[in-house]
């Protein structure tokens, strides 16, 4: 991860505080703002690691140095923009990585329609976090790769579950699921098969798409599901 | 034929124009903003022959024409793009763009060198 040429278009509360860490730890960086005030301000920090204009116009694009960018970030406050950047950074530009900001979930499923991705929107992880902080879900999703066809999920063991007392082996987990790690009482370990699993534990569990349910029918109890 | 757009008003303006309303020249109208699905299937994208995308803004003009073309499947879709640039370069990419400013460039130089 060292020595990336990153161009982040917005130089926003986002895309400031990206470019200062990317900066920090020791990558190139060119931020792209189009407003002529917010530049100015940002500019008394970043210096040369900020140039003024709109990086939806090729010719503002290319002077940030877009041929030889590693990684592209558009992180600006307009959805249209952000696909747009990544779009022809992508296809025009043929930079191998990008990264858009999702500012109105709904428009999520343009940015899959177009082919940019990852596209992070902030109002998902917060949600994701909500639900890390609050499991009483029971369920959390640690990774999601629909791509990859690959999820993580993380579960809490409740009292009265399938899954309480018994061992790994004899759970009758769905094919195409794996518990990779058990974590009690403050620490984790990876189970074998005859490990038994308690009520309280966190398991992380890989697994296939689609078969979620099944998963969570036995580490969590009707009740216990919230 | 049927007009999305964000402001009541231009809904108006088409009435103006025609002397009649809108609806009855055989117009159909949807207030709603380009990128919201269902105001597209309000405004009946699926069913739409053609396309035209030409809001003043390039940008949203480029993104809802190829949300058109791409989910709904639009046979001719054409957007307004007024970057002489980018109009090209989407218009290499299979996407028909129209540039008022590359049309205005031609006029006003066939205007300031051409005959009389």
């Amino acid at each position: 991860m060292d020595g990336l040429y990153v161009i982040i278009a917005g130089a926003g509360k986002v895309g400031w505080n990206l470019a200062r860490e990317l900066l920090e730890k020791g990558h190139e960086v060119t931020c792209v703002e189009q407003d002529r005030r917010r530049y100015l301000t940002v500019e008394q920090e970043l210096e040369h690691a900020v140039q003024y204009g709109d990086a939806t116009e090729l010719w503002v694009l290319e002077r940030a140095g877009i041929q030889r960018a590693d990684l592209v970030v558009a992180v600006t406050g307009d959805d249209e923009d952000n696909l747009l950047i990544c779009q022809v950074a992508k296809e025009k530009y043929l930079c191998e990585r990008i990264i858009a900001r999702v500012n109105n979930p709904r428009n999520l499923d343009h940015f899959k329609l177009l082919g940019i991705q990852p596209a992070v929107s902030a109002t998902d992880l917060i949600l994701r976090l909500i639900e890390h902080e609050v499991p009483r879900y029971g369920l959390v999703h640690l990774l999601d790769l629909p791509e990859e066809r690959l999820e993580i999920i993380e579960l809490v063991v409740s009292e009265d579950a399938p899954a309480a007392g018994r061992a790994i082996a004899n759970l009758g987990l769905p094919e195409g699921s794996l518990v990779i790690s058990v974590l009690r009482g403050g620490a984790g370990f990876v189970p074998k098969a005859d490990t038994v699993v308690e009520a309280g534990d966190e398991v992380l569990v890989v697994l296939d798409p689609g078969i979620e349910a099944d998963i969570t029918a036995k580490f969590v109890s009707e009740n216990g599901r919230g | 034929m049927s007009v999305l757009d964000e402001d009541p008003l231009s809904h108006e303006r088409l009435d103006v124009e025609l002397g009649r309303s809108w609806e009855e020249a055989g117009g159909r109208f949807t207030i709603g903003t380009a990128l919201e699905v269902d105001a597209l299937i309000e405004a009946g994208v699926e069913d739409a022959d053609v396309f035209i995308a030409s809001t003043n803004g390039d940008n949203t003009n480029l993104v809802v024409a190829q949300i058109a073309q791409r989910r709904f499947n639009v046979d001719r879709v054409i957007a307004r793009v007024l970057d002489p640039r980018r109009a090209a370069w989407y218009s290499e990419q299979g996407l028909r763009t129209i540039c008022p400013t590359q049309i205005a460039i031609e006029q006003l130089e066939q205007a300031a060198l051409g005959a009389d």
